[in-house]
């Protein structure tokens, strides 16, 4: 699970994938996973670090986290060959 | 360190192109309470989902749409519109209004004497109505409106069996210029069979012919085709004062008036494209005020049986999201604990729905499923709203006409209704139902009992 290079992410959260073009809004929790897989974290990283940042319970994070990863692959925002392997 | 706030992660992608000429603009506020009742205690006290009525938008309603003919019209009477939402409640109140009832079978016919309603301020409507229904309706003095001639045979022979008198109308059909014509209803006016159920009528002496009734349609968006029709029945009620020497006491034009809601399908929301309840009144008052017929005499009673827009913006349904998913296309599903079961008008409505918690900027299009294993289950196609989670709730606006008449009794059971008062109060005025209330209409032959559990 690698997320595509030279992805741009600001502050509030506009998402921008120079190798295709598209630009993406997100939000507070989407801007952390982004810049946790750009750390190189894997998914139980990724997990029991949101776990320790925001309110809420590991199943909902672990649910959400998931779909989460599958519209960042939908959008080949994560490398496609890796996006199937996570 | 405090942990931060939790919102599922969001993606959506910008799309450059032609603009949107409406706008970006989402569900405004999110709506945490009713009539001043926050909308969590409601459901933590009568379970989600849960119907609730404003007695104070249902009297405002009512109010305004008298104001509206009042005001145009010297003689005006309204009659509630059973079917559209007959809990006894809100029947009460529209009867404390000063409205009669109009009903279109037995059961409501009782249900309106239950609520107080006098005989003679009850109008008896629709195709079905049996021997024992006719008789038990003319001995209370109701107005029975005819529909067809079998059930004009019916009545003449109940009549002359048993020594009665009937004071009754006749239901006219007749094109006012919009699609679909209602023409399965009552008596055609173009064709002749209008007059010719006049002229039969007519010949009964035990028939006291005293009104002329139409219904043109449902959820009418042209208050001209009103003015149409009230034209027709005076001219109707001219002839026969011509030929007959007889007067007609009233008009009813029966009901049809839109609500705020959306079409599916409509460009534009519901409340921009509505006439108002003014708009219909000037239509059909100016039409008869002016018409020869109300020009010459005495001027007929106005009868109006409104449903959908006197209950409509009354009526709420609050709800529970059960659960999300990504359907196959990538497309958001949220799956909530009501459904078409509950909102029947979700067939052909794009019911508002807001949030009923606070929520950030962030939106996405989803489509809006039902709790029922079945897929046409479907409350919105298509809906942009924020980013809900399991267990969120939400209100439903616009739903007190024809849901709580419509609802299914399938695979769920119908939830509790209340009512917030004038002063703020919740009252249940419908109690859930649950499995033991299914139960006890059925009955298990002997023979299947006995094999209970082998």
């Amino acid at each position: 699970m690698k997320i595509s290079q030279n992805i741009a992410i600001s502050e509030n959260g506009f998402l921008f994938n120079p190798a295709t073009g598209d630009s993406f809004s997100t939000n507070d929790t989407g801007k952390e996973i982004v810049r946790l897989l750009q750390e190189g974290k894997n998914q139980a990283q990724i997990l029991d670090a949101m776990e320790g940042l925001f309110a809420t319970d590991r199943a909902s994070l672990e649910k959400d986290l998931a779909d989460f990863l599958y519209m960042l692959g939908n959008y080949r925002i994560l490398d496609a060959n890796t996006a199937q392997s996570r | 360190m405090s942990k931060r706030t939790y919102e599922r992660p969001y993606l959506r992608k910008l799309n450059a192109g032609l603009g949107n000429k409406f706008g970006t603009r989402h569900s405004q506020l999110p709506v945490t309470e009713i009539d001043g009742v926050p909308v969590a205690s409601i459901m933590e006290e009568y379970g989600s989902p849960c119907f609730v009525l404003s007695e104070q938008t249902i009297r405002q309603t009512y109010r305004n749409a008298v104001r509206a003919f009042g005001t145009r019209y010297p003689k005006v009477q309204m009659a509630w519109s059973y079917k559209t939402n007959y809990l006894n409640a809100v029947c009460r109140i529209f009867h404390e209004e000063g409205s009669w009832a109009e009903v279109v079978s037995i059961f409501e016919y009782r249900k309106a004497l239950g609520n107080g309603v006098p005989g003679n301020q009850i109008i008896f409507n629709g195709p079905d109505k049996s021997a024992d229904d006719l008789r038990f309706a003319v001995q209370n003095g109701s107005l029975i409106h005819m529909d067809h001639l079998d059930e004009l045979y019916q009545l003449s022979e109940i009549l002359a069996t048993e020594d009665l008198k009937a004071r009754v109308a006749l239901r006219i059909n007749m094109d006012t210029g919009v699609y679909p014509l209602w023409d399965r209803f009552g008596f055609n006016y173009e064709n002749g069979s209008a007059w010719t159920a006049v002229t039969k009528v007519m010949a009964q002496p035990r028939m006291q012919l005293v009104g002329l009734h139409c219904h043109i349609g449902t959820y009418m968006l042209s208050a001209q085709a009103y003015a149409v029709a009230a034209n027709k029945l005076c001219d109707l009620a001219l002839e026969i004062r011509n030929q007959y020497q007889h007067r007609i006491e009233y008009l009813d034009l029966g009901g049809g008036f839109a609500s705020g809601n959306t079409l599916k399908g409509s460009y534009l929301q519901g409340s921009d494209v509505i006439p108002t309840m003014d708009d219909y009144a000037e239509a059909i008052s100016g039409a008869i005020l002016q018409h020869p017929f109300g020009m010459s005499g005495e001027l007929p009673t106005l009868f109006l049986e409104s449903g959908r827009a006197l209950i409509d913006d009354a009526g709420y349904l609050l709800g529970t999201v059960l659960a999300l998913k990504r359907l196959g296309d990538g497309r958001r599903a949220t799956i909530m604990d009501f459904g078409v079961n509950l909102l029947f008008t979700s067939f052909w409505y794009e019911h508002r729905i807001s949030p009923a918690q606070d929520y950030s900027s962030h939106h996405e299009d989803m489509v809006l499923y039902g709790p029922l294993c079945m897929n046409i289950d479907v409350v919105r196609e298509n809906v942009s709203l924020p980013l809900l989670q399991k267990g969120d709730r939400v209100v439903v606006h616009r739903v007190g006409a024809y849901n709580m008449t419509q609802w299914m009794q399938f695979i769920q059971m119908r939830p509790n209704v209340v009512l917030i008062d004038t002063r703020g109060q919740v009252h249940l005025i419908r109690r859930k139902e649950d499995v033991q209330t299914l139960n006890s209409q059925e009955l298990t032959p002997a023979y299947l009992e006995a094999n209970k559990g082998s």
